[in-house]
């Protein structure tokens, strides 16, 4: 299996770190010629507004875009997260590839100083706490197809999925629990 | 729920690598910056090179600059507080900004003590000539690294000094016998367990930038095939002819560092870059990377 991490900008190595602890083939992609041969694409946490234009501006978006409509399974985190929603409440600095039916609000709870860990019950990962961590986080306002995988405390959503599309308010990557990564991949699995 | 962890002010840095921190004096200057894709930006009220050219004294920038620069873009904004200067720290964590940069570029308020960066729910960034600098600020508590350099001067011989120097300290300790780990530490000034980690993992518990003296594409990408995991530019951009169109190339000259046909495409045409300063013609005393220890 191989799993393309988008490396436009922010923390895409610590997903490929976690991959290949998984014994995953993880590899950066910066150019659309890294797209191909791959099952499966992560978009990591970073600046969504730094992300969606090089993306863009390296036709990365447009091939990503054509390849997800053919089957590809796409994992956002954080940023990335942004980038799959096809609705975004203040993004008129971000143009986001659209591929999942969300709502989401970036920068959602505050500056830096809001920035916070919280254990998430996720039914789908088990019964064990998942620790959610939350840097300058988007929150998802509405999930207008598929399902909502995620909520804190007092009702926000936090991470959804629809069809082969995964998407996190929060970072797995910086956390030793492999276990959203392992969904992820199971979801590739099950495309093949 | 909590915040202020070492996980999410170690983590923000996480999501800055592979971009480029711009240091602005306005709102326009910071909207220039968030268009080019600039990771975030660093609020001051005069880039380095006007604070080298004017001397005297200078100071945490006026708030009310930086909360215009705040409310201008949607990236993380950092300011600078003077080293030692703990009361400029906290009003700039009353102020929500992102993060601190603890800055030689200003003048220090303490020769000899940095600021106690642990208490703080706001994370700061410190500079470093060498590991053991690294080192002494992690264990004050920063969440992130950067190299000094020499900042306003255009001359990326420092930075690259000092990125050399905090990548050899690494490879140094990762062949250092465990039995000798507590003499290098006390030989080199910089706390046991951070010495002792690092002769574990082979790499900074934190994020390392590179900063003080990128003036090019080149630049920004030479220190990323240095090590650095991320570009500050401060006088770089807004003292270079055409600073829209330097942003733009330096962003893209970071992610693609590896790809020389990138670089060459992002160069062209640049105008004019920042005017350079020799080190050597600049007095001992006037030195920006020697303040701090």
């Amino acid at each position: 299996m191989r799993i393309g991490v988008i490396a436009a900008q922010g923390a895409f190595v610590e997903h490929i770190n976690l991959l290949r602890r998984l014994e995953v083939e993880a590899f950066p992609v910066r150019l659309p010629r890294e797209l191909e041969k791959i099952d499966g694409l992560i978009i990591p946490g970073g600046e969504s507004t730094s992300i969606s234009q090089l993306m863009a501006e390296y036709c990365l978006s447009e091939r990503v875009r054509a390849l997800a409509r053919e089957g590809l399974p796409v994992f956002g985190t954080c940023a990335g997260m942004i980038m799959l929603a096809n609705d975004i409440s203040d993004g008129e600095k971000v143009e986001p590839l659209g591929l999942m039916n969300i709502k989401v609000r970036r920068n959602a709870f505050g500056r830096q100083v809001d920035s916070f860990e919280s254990d998430l019950t996720i039914p789908a990962l088990g019964e064990k706490p998942f620790p959610g961590v939350f840097i300058r986080a988007p929150l998802i306002e509405q999930v207008k197809s598929g399902e909502v995988l995620a909520r804190l405390g007092d009702g926000t959503i936090v991470a959804a999925r629809q069809g082969q599309f995964l998407a996190s308010s929060f970072h797995p990557e910086l956390t030793d629990d492999p276990r959203f990564h392992r969904f992820f991949l199971d979801i590739v699995e099950g495309c093949d | 729920m909590e915040t202020g962890t070492w996980k999410v002010k170690t983590g923000l840095a996480q999501m800055l690598k592979g971009g480029v921190i711009m240091d602005v004096v306005n709102p326009e200057h910071a909207k220039i910056a968030e268009d080019a894709g600039a990771c975030a930006v660093m609020a001051l009220e005069r880039v380095p090179a006007d604070i080298r050219k004017d001397g005297g004294v200078a100071r945490m920038s006026d708030p009310a600059i930086i909360e215009s620069i705040m409310k201008a873009v949607s990236i993380p904004v950092m300011a600078k507080c003077r080293i030692g200067h703990f009361v400029e720290a906290q009003a700039l964590e009353a102020l929500g900004i992102d993060y601190i940069d603890e800055s030689e570029v200003l003048t220090p308020a303490d020769e000899s003590h940095h600021i106690w960066k642990q208490n703080f729910k706001v994370p700061f960034v410190c500079g470093c000539r060498d590991l053991a600098e690294a080192l002494r600020r992690i264990g004050e508590g920063a969440a992130m690294i950067r190299t000094k350099g020499e900042a306003g001067t255009g001359n990326i011989v420092e930075a690259v000094r000092h990125m050399r120097a905090v990548m050899d300290g690494i490879r140094r300790l990762v062949n250092t016998p465990q039995e000798e780990l507590m003499t290098v530490a006390k030989e080199m000034g910089a706390p046991f367990e951070q010495v002792s980690e690092i002769h574990k993992t082979g790499q900074l518990p934190v994020v390392n930038f590179a900063a003080g003296g990128v003036a090019t594409p080149a630049d920004a990408a030479l220190m990323m095939q240095l090590g650095a995991d991320g570009v500050f530019v401060g006088s770089g951009i807004f003292k270079s002819k055409n600073p829209a169109l330097m942003a733009k190339a330096i962003v893209r000259a970071t992610t693609h560092y590896q790809d020389a046909k990138v670089i060459v495409e992002v160069s062209k045409n640049l105008g004019e870059a920042m005017r350079g300063l020799d080190i050597k013609q600049i007095p001992e005393d006037e030195l920006l990377a020697t303040r701090g220890w």
